[in-house]
């Protein structure tokens, strides 16, 4: 932890130079581009387009599923290695945590016209500090040849969607029709943060880092998880997105909850045709009274380091808000449900699209999230093998949470 | 060795054939299925619909036409540049074996003379050393590593994994000394060599079975590290382990497994050609250092 | 040798290993003693796309930066990171002990706690698995070294295979195999007549499995360091022991056993070693639910989630580290002794 700009110092500093040097486009003749991120084909469409208008400057690039875990110490050195760093809402955090992105408002306002809409901008405490370019959530993948065997309707809600596969399973369809992303660790957190914000549940006390799910929702999601998995094949709390797509390509399941942004992929050709035409996508099912669909939305975006000059900055938001142009659209339509003006969601796109226009919530962006996410995953597995109560799994995940929240000095 | 006192009755040779035949069975089955499953598309080589398809091509034949398909090898080595990570493994295995012998020739020399207790103690504390789980040590570098803004760059990989790589090195050369009488290179001292001399003149002849034998060792470890390349390197310049991982894809992306799997047996190649050509080193080093704990 | 030329010896090697070790563990042992420091929280608005805008909680950067700058380190602990609930859990296990009703009960709510449970199959791992790949070792060894001469490099060739293969990737791939529809589950399902047998599902497959695997990758190690020790088992004693009427057994364990018996140190040593650190099986098997071992829980700390736990990964690796040394302490007092009887102190 070295030299960091506090947030009001580094906005200061970019409304000093906003004003500088306003005559920067694409080609860039000057500055530094580089660029970390994950390895998604829509990020890979992104960049390239940023290395073409960075083309004639200094330009390097790192795009690797090991991004969140060099993000840190890599923005923290001074001058920063990256650029930019493009994240998603739970690798945004430990970056804001550690005052090591800038506030995007000047860049926006000289460079972002007609490109940015103030629908993409992530803002937080009234600065812009990231620009979303796509969307992700888990939604409802049903198979609708199934539907129509049993004579039902896509379900809306998981009481339904508990109806639908005590039906199937009646019938003698299949044995095991649910499939989810359950595996044990970040998928299983996952799915708990998704039903409990279904059930309208809260993570935190207001304004703390205080533990807020032992309750009455906690429980109910739970066991709503419970339920569901009933009708899950007996490994599925080995289930990935790796095995989750591959059981729904081998028709060995009926009714999914799974990411969409695998969809592209479930609807491609690897998947028998039969099943692919009859895979429906459709918003996340709600739970409970609420009528919030029980999904997370997701984000992908960019956001421009700290710890690099200010030449340098405006250089890469050039060539990043360049790479977000509606023109990337052409030819990657279906690399991912994109939040890019001119982007018609495509059948692949349609369950996200779903789920955001039922109101589901965002993952929470706060700073501890990540550390409940993690206790969540290592300490639900007793509770889905049936080994202990929903109320002691929800206290063992508190315990957890607690000592890690302590050592990262968010609690007492 | 075919001693008189070594053979064995009927019975026990039959019951000792068979257990190999299922051992080798059992050693072999899953890198044979892992080549054949290799040519298939995704759908049969996981074959969850059925476990025939893997056999028969089912999915692979409707896909591509043809039972067998070069698809995962053209997507990994043409689509993806393998041949990059390839290049770069290359590069990482024989500087990191290469130096980690020089340092761990010269150090296990100097423990296995010096007689001294300190030279135990340092044995024992390298031994500690490698008991550290190595992404602890490497999440310790990355910060000073990206300030002093050598991260990403081989050189520095290649010196982390021959450091890390060093106490197993030492030991093993150390005790593979200890079998070189001390009368060689002390007589030479006497004759008016330095301890260096000595070191050069009359130890370095001896001693390559038994560094063949722990080059293998670091070779393996270079070759299949997969915590410390995955962190310290740049995109341009990961190696092929990491990015096999990064075919598999993650939560919310989708990978390709084929690809991993045409990469997991094109980087496994190799590893083939290395055992068959060194078998011979690797049996004879060992028997001549007669290792000791 | 003279003190100076040691150090001219072993210098390169010492300066790889303290700059790349052993202050790095330093730095381990102190961040383990430290927690972050407070961190100052303030509400603010978030705003994202698709979901509009939220009142969430953040830090207050320049705060906590001022409390930064104040005690770089963080707030010093001592070993309250080792005692809480996510490591040695002090509190929970005299709790626990206080409220159970008999050691079966004890350990029960012991076994519910992270580190215990993680050290239960890290322990059960290596007690297996290291006798049971020096015996496979042996017996592989034995076997391949009665066959004819032509057979030899190509077995010792497939012999090594599973050792070979990057450990990730080579479980990975059994992994595979072993899905209740892969190979060797359609295998296993029909071999015992359950269509509902998977491996995955069950605490007690799983440890079976992981065992199994930790065995076919680790005996070719053992294989190849007793191979070559049989090539110079001394002719003489074995035919003595022949004309002895020494049965074929017998002739193993007092001759070859024996003889083998240093080589037997080192790769009990090795092993010890690399089994009390398994991860690789855990983290390809997908067995997090059943069976964790202490390395998976420093990368679970590191990479499991968005936010890295350095303070509770170092506790986590130090006492790996304390626990391998308590494992090894018999092995190295061993050979302490050969040492000295080796240079007459």
């Amino acid at each position: 932890m070295t030299v960091h700009n506090t947030l009001s110092g580094a906005a200061a500093l970019a409304l000093i130079a906003g004003g500088a040097l306003a005559d920067a486009s694409c080609p860039l003749d000057e500055g530094r581009v580089s660029v970390l991120g994950n390895e998604f084909p829509a990020i890979q469409a992104v960049v390239a387009r940023a290395a073409e208008c960075a083309s004639d400057v200094q330009y390097q690039q790192n795009l690797t599923t090991e991004h969140k875990n060099i993000q840190v110490p890599a923005l923290t050195a001074n001058p920063a290695e990256y650029t930019s760093a493009v994240v998603a809402n739970g690798t945004l955090v430990p970056l804001l945590n550690e005052g090591l992105v800038r506030p995007l408002d000047d860049l926006i306002a000289e460079h972002g016209e007609g490109v940015i809409s103030p629908a993409q901008v992530i803002t937080v405490d009234g600065q812009a500090m990231a620009v979303a370019f796509m969307a992700n959530a888990q939604h409802l993948f049903v198979r609708q040849d199934i539907l129509d065997e049993v004579g039902m309707e896509v379900p809306t809600t998981y009481e339904e969607v508990l109806d639908l596969l005590e039906a199937i399973r009646e019938a003698g369809i299949m044995e095991d029709p649910f499939v989810a992303n359950t595996a044990v660790g970040w998928n299983l957190a996952e799915e708990f943060v998704n039903m409990y914000s279904g059930y309208g549940g809260e993570f935190f006390e207001p304004g703390t880092a205080n533990l807020a799910i032992d309750n009455e929702a906690g429980v109910a999601a739970l066991e709503m998880m419970a339920a569901l998995n009933e009708y899950a094949g007996p490994d599925f709390l080995t289930y990935d997105s790796n095995a989750t797509s591959a059981l729904w390509a081998a028709d060995e399941a009926a009714v999914g909850i799974l990411w969409g942004s695998r969809a592209t992929e479930i609807l491609g050709e690897d998947t028998p045709e039969e099943i692919r035409e009859a895979t429906v996508l459709a918003a996340a099912p709600t739970v409970g009274e609420t009528g919030i669909p029980a999904s997370t939305l997701w984000w992908d975006g960019f956001t421009i380091a700290s710890n690099v000059s200010d030449e340098d900055a405006e250089a890469t938001f050039v060539a990043m808000a360049s790479g977000i142009e509606p023109a990337v659209l052409e030819g990657n339509e279906d690399a991912a449900v994109w939040l890019i003006e001119g982007f018609e969601p495509g059948k692949a796109a349609a369950g996200v699209a779903a789920t955001a226009a039922a109101g589901a919530r965002p993952y929470p962006m706060v700073p501890y999230m990540g550390l409940l996410h993690t206790a969540l995953g290592n300490e639900l597995s007793d509770f889905m093998q049936g080994n202990e109560s929903a109320e002691q799994a929800l206290a063992d995940v508190g315990a957890a949470y607690e000592a890690a929240a302590r050592e990262q000095g968010f609690l007492e | 060795m075919a001693s008189r006192a070594m053979r064995r009755s009927g019975a026990a040779t039959t019951i000792s054939i068979l257990f190999l035949v299922i051992w080798l069975i059992a050693a072999a089955f899953p890198f044979l299925w892992t080549l054949w499953g290799s040519f298939k598309v995704q759908a049969d080589f996981f074959s969850l619909a059925d476990w025939k398809n893997a056999l028969t091509g089912r999915f692979t034949e409707a896909q591509t036409g043809s039972p067998f398909t070069l698809d995962g090898y053209e997507g990994a080595w043409v689509q993806e540049e393998f041949w990059r990570n390839a290049l770069n493994t290359l590069i990482v295995v024989v500087c990191v074996v290469a130096i980690s012998l020089t340092f761990g020739t010269l150090g296990g020399y100097a423990l296995a003379r010096s007689g001294k207790r300190y030279a135990f103690v340092l044995l024992m504390v390298a031994l500690l050393f490698r008991a550290m789980p190595h992404i602890t040590l490497v999440s310790g570098y990355l910060l000073p590593f990206f300030e002093w803004g050598i991260w990403g760059a081989l050189p520095t990989t290649i010196i982390v994994l021959v450091a890390i790589n060093q106490p197993f090195t030492l030991w093993m050369l150390h005790s593979f000394f200890l079998n070189i009488p001390k009368d060689l290179d002390e007589s030479a001292m006497v004759d008016g060599c330095t301890r260096f001399g000595a070191f050069r003149r009359v130890i370095v002849p001896v001693m390559w079975p038994g560094v063949i034998t722990t080059g293998l060792f670091s070779f393996l470890l270079a070759y299949n590290d997969f915590a410390v390349t995955a962190v310290l390197l740049s995109q341009q310049n990961q190696t092929m382990v990491p990015r096999i991982a990064a075919f598999l894809g993650s939560t919310q992306n989708e990978g390709n497994v084929m690809f991993a799997v045409a990469s997991v047996v094109s980087a496994t190649v190799p590893l083939f050609l290395l055992v068959l050509f060194f078998q011979r080193q690797i049996v004879s080093g060992l028997t001549a250092g007669a290792v000791k704990g | 040798m003279p003190n100076s030329t040691f150090l001219k010896f072993i210098g390169p090697s010492l300066l790889a290993m303290i700059l790349f070790i052993a202050l790095p563990i330093v730095s381990v042992v102190v961040q383990s003693l430290h927690v972050e420091h407070e961190q100052i929280l303030v509400e603010v608005e978030n705003c994202v796309p698709l979901a509009g805008c939220t009142t969430v909680t953040q830090v207050d950067n320049a705060a906590t930066q001022a409390l930064r700058d104040e005690q770089p380190l963080g707030r010093f602990v001592g070993l309250s990171t080792y005692l809480d609930r996510n490591h040695l859990a002090a509190d929970a296990v005299s709790l626990a002990w206080r409220a159970s009703d008999g050691i079966g009960d004890f350990l029960g709510r012991v076994m519910n706690l992270p580190f215990y449970k993680a050290l239960a199959f890290t322990l059960a791992y290596t007690a297996v698995v290291t006798p049971l790949c020096l015996l496979l070792g042996l017996v592989i060894a034995l076997g391949v070294n009665a066959l004819p001469k032509v057979l030899k490099g190509p077995t010792i060739f497939v012999t090594l295979l599973p050792m070979i293969v990057t450990p990730l990737i080579g479980a990975l791939v059994l992994y595979w195999m072993l899905d209740s529809r892969g190979i060797l589950g359609t295998a296993l399902v029909n071999l015992t007549g359950d269509p509902d047998l998977s491996l995955r599902a069950s605490g007690t497959l799983t440890w079976l499995t992981l065992f199994a695997y930790g065995i076919w990758h680790s005996a070719p190690m053992a294989f190849i360091v007793f191979y070559a020790g049989l090539q110079s088992v001394p002719e003489e004693t074995m035919e003595a022991a022949v004309l002895d009427g020494a049965s074929r057994f017998e002739r193993v364990r007092y001759v070859v056993v024996p003889h083998l018996m240093p080589l037997v140190v080192f790769v009990t040593l090795i092993q010890l070693m690399d089994n009390f650190r398994v991860l690789e099986p855990v983290v390809a098997f997908n067995s997090q639910a059943v069976a964790t071992s202490l390395s998976f829980a420093v990368y679970n700390d590191l990479r499991g989630g968005d936010v890295p736990l350095f303070g509770s990964a170092a506790a986590t690796s130090l006492l790996t580290i304390i626990g391998i040394g308590i494992l090894v302490t018999p092995v190295a007092i061993r050979s302490w002794r050969d040492f000295k009887r080796r240079h007459g102190h």
